[in-house]
């Protein structure tokens, strides 16, 4: 194990796309797939999970600095893309860690194919419907202000505008605007309609085979606690996990918990009795 | 120079606090406080007044918006119907149907033919992208509208144009027989017209060489979009688009006297002062992030100016007929428009009041300015010769 872990951004090819990546820490891979509203950079827990696993953060198609291919517009097109990166990565099955949209895009990832993952980790995830059809399982996030907005994420709103870069806050350069509109576009691109869900993703989640792990915050207002657990029950075998005092962001408001959660489940795959065949 | 009669008509009698206190005039205003009598009675007065519009000699334009109290015509359609028969001469511009909201776009094409059919020729048919605030009542996805706005207008101009059954599988609509009847009344199909505030969005109505319209944009701005439209002409080497080219929609007020124009203009304003809730307004996507982020960092529309304000920006005409006279000539001349779109209705302005108003445009204040952008055919030669 390495203690000090150099984080480093980097361009990656991943087919004819062109992707910005941050990175650090050696071991195991661990790979994150970021959230939405909100700049994805490299943050203290990054740091922390980078002390014992080799972290691999891209910004995903559209967002950040990474290239939107012209034809990019579904969810499938995100599942097919981080297929292919799982698959350049190869040939260690990685950690998956998914966090809100991410969390969707890991999902879909893990529903089509878990020969790359060796386990899966959700955090406040979106993607799939629960409610009946005039219940709104996942808060508009398209057409409310900042303060509503962190109202809803946070377990600590105050500490969310000083943690978060969001529109409205006012705390960016123009660059930094841009690019976070940018990701709103994307994200609207592909989950504007039907709204940052797919209809069949619940019951494909059956599919999913790897050992998985719901992590909530007990605060998240943007999908409850209730929503992960059904998330959590379409998934054979996966364990539900709140974290208190925390929102949608767990990994921001509540690090130390939320990698400790983290860490732990990953441990349990390292001590396992029985590894799968895909395993060399 | 043509002049058009226009109203959104208005349901102003939301209270006012309720307006306030969800800081939006659309979308979320609950539609308790819409009295299904009253609307009857709005509805048959603004179309009278269209009628009206029909016997005094001016042209008539129609829009349409959704779930909000600034706009009770819903179905453009439906509006334009009813005008078509009651009508006799008045031409009818649709501006327009907002094709990225429409799921049938072949639908589209069929009222517009069948409008063109009973009004004999007199529709023309504007095409809109809906402004930000319309994605939401239907739901449709603002980072593909203009994709879908180009697709859909791609589809309708040939379903007028093909005359046989044709194949379509495009990225949003899929059809194995486009076939229209009825066929449109004007060949190959009714005018078309494009709105547009932004720079980007010009270079492909002049590609299409469309007629350009401008809304409640300030001399300055609107002199830009004309230009840019002109400039797109020379470096694709079309013929200098003429006034015929460029409409431009202001609120309108014609009175007896300065004084009376301006009090009574001034009612005109409800229009503007509604509340925008600035969420609804500035869907993910609608815009490039870039534009979005510099409409965030500060310049944003007129919408709160005083109106002395608008009057010098010429957003509102309000005045005597001279007045009038002076302002939409010197419109013309600096902007080279060539159709005049008067909201001449808005808010709490009373019926008596508009028709008056319509009246004196007519007859004192149309005769002047009827010729402007109109130019002998000799001359007109000659311009294309040089």
């Amino acid at each position: 194990m390495v203690a000090t872990p150099t984080r480093q951004e980097e361009r990656r090819a991943v087919g004819p796309i062109s992707l910005q990546v941050f990175s650090g820490g050696q071991g195991e891979r661990l790979v994150i797939l970021h959230d939405y509203e909100y700049l994805n950079k490299w943050e203290p827990y990054e740091e922390t999970l980078a002390q014992q696993y080799a972290v691999l953060a891209p910004s995903h198609p559209g967002y950040g600095s990474s290239d939107l291919p012209r034809d990019f517009d579904t969810i499938d097109d995100f599942a097919y893309f981080y297929l292919d990166l799982l698959r350049d990565l190869g040939p260690e099955p990685v950690n998956l860690v998914g966090l809100g949209v991410g969390g969707w895009i890991a999902a879909e990832v893990a529903v089509r194919c878990t020969h790359q993952i060796k386990r899966l980790v959700l955090v406040d995830a979106v993607g799939i419907k629960v409610g009946d059809r005039t219940t709104r399982d996942i808060a508009d996030t398209f057409v409310i202000g900042a303060k509503e907005f962190l109202d809803l994420a946070w377990h600590d709103p105050e500490a969310g505008a000083r943690q978060m870069q969001l529109a409205g806050l006012g705390n960016y350069t123009e660059e930094e605007l841009v690019t976070i509109l940018r990701g709103r576009q994307t994200t609207a691109l592909f989950a504007w309609k039907p709204f940052l869900h797919n209809p069949k993703l619940r019951a494909w989640l059956r599919r999913i085979d790897v050992p998985a792990l719901v992590l909530w915050g007990e605060s998240d207002k943007i999908v409850t606690p209730d929503y992960g657990r059904a998330f959590a029950d379409a998934i054979p075998g996966a364990r539900f996990q709140l974290i208190p005092a925390a929102g949608h962001y767990p990994y921001l408001e509540q690090p130390e918990a939320f990698t400790a959660a983290v860490t732990a489940f990953l441990h349990e795959g390292e001590t396992a009795s029985a590894p799968r065949a895909n395993e060399r | 120079m043509l002049a058009y009669h226009f109203t959104e008509m208005p349901y102003p009698f939301v209270p006012p606090e309720v307006e306030k206190e969800l800081k939006s005039a659309r979308i979320i205003v609950p539609n308790s406080y819409c009295d299904p009598k009253i609307v009857a009675d709005l509805y048959n007065r603004y179309l009278d007044e269209y009628e009206y519009a029909d016997e005094l000699g001016l042209e008539i334009m129609l829009n349409e918006h959704h779930q909000t109290m600034t706009c009770l015509d819903a179905v453009v359609p439906i509006s334009a119907g009813a005008l078509a028969r009651r009508t006799k001469r008045a031409r009818i511009v649709i501006l327009g149907s907002p094709l990225p909201h429409r799921d049938n776009p072949v639908r589209v094409a069929e009222e517009i033919a069948m409008l063109d059919c009973i009004s004999r020729g007199r529709i023309t048919s504007g095409f809109v992208r809906g402004v930000p605030t319309e994605v939401h009542p239907a739901n449709s996805n603002p980072a593909q509208n203009r994709a879908r706005f180009e697709e859909a207008h791609d589809l309708i101009l040939k379903a007028w144009t093909t005359p046989e059954p044709f194949n379509w599988e495009g990225k949003f609509w899929h059809y194995r027989y486009v076939n229209v009847w009825p066929r449109c009344y004007q060949q190959p199909h009714p005018p078309v017209w494009i709105t547009g505030s932004s720079v980007e969005n010009v270079p492909w109505v002049a590609d299409h060489q469309y007629t350009f319209a401008c809304f409640l944009t300030p001399y300055d701005w609107t002199e830009k979009l004309v230009n840019t439209y002109k400039e797109r002409c020379r470096e694709k080497g079309f013929p200098e688009p003429g006034p015929d080219r460029f409409a431009y929609l202001a609120l309108t007020f014609v009175g007896d006297t300065e004084e009376q124009a301006i009090e009574d203009g001034k009612e005109l304003l409800w229009y503007l002062y509604r509340e925008r809730h600035p969420q609804f307004n500035a869907p993910p996507g609608y815009a490039s992030p870039q534009a979005m982020a510099k409409m965030m960092l500060g310049a944003g529309k007129s919408y709160r100016d005083s109106f002395e304000q608008l009057q010098e920006k010429g957003i509102v005409v309000a005045g005597t007929p001279d007045t009038v006279i002076k302002k939409l000539t010197y419109l013309h001349e600096r902007c080279n428009i060539g159709h005049m779109l008067m909201m001449n209705q808005a808010g709490f302005l009373s019926a008596e009041k508009t028709r008056r108003s319509m009246e004196l445009f007519a007859k004192e204040v149309y005769p002047a300015i009827r010729h402007l952008g109109e130019q002998p055919a000799a001359a007109r030669e000659a311009a294309a010769v040089s």
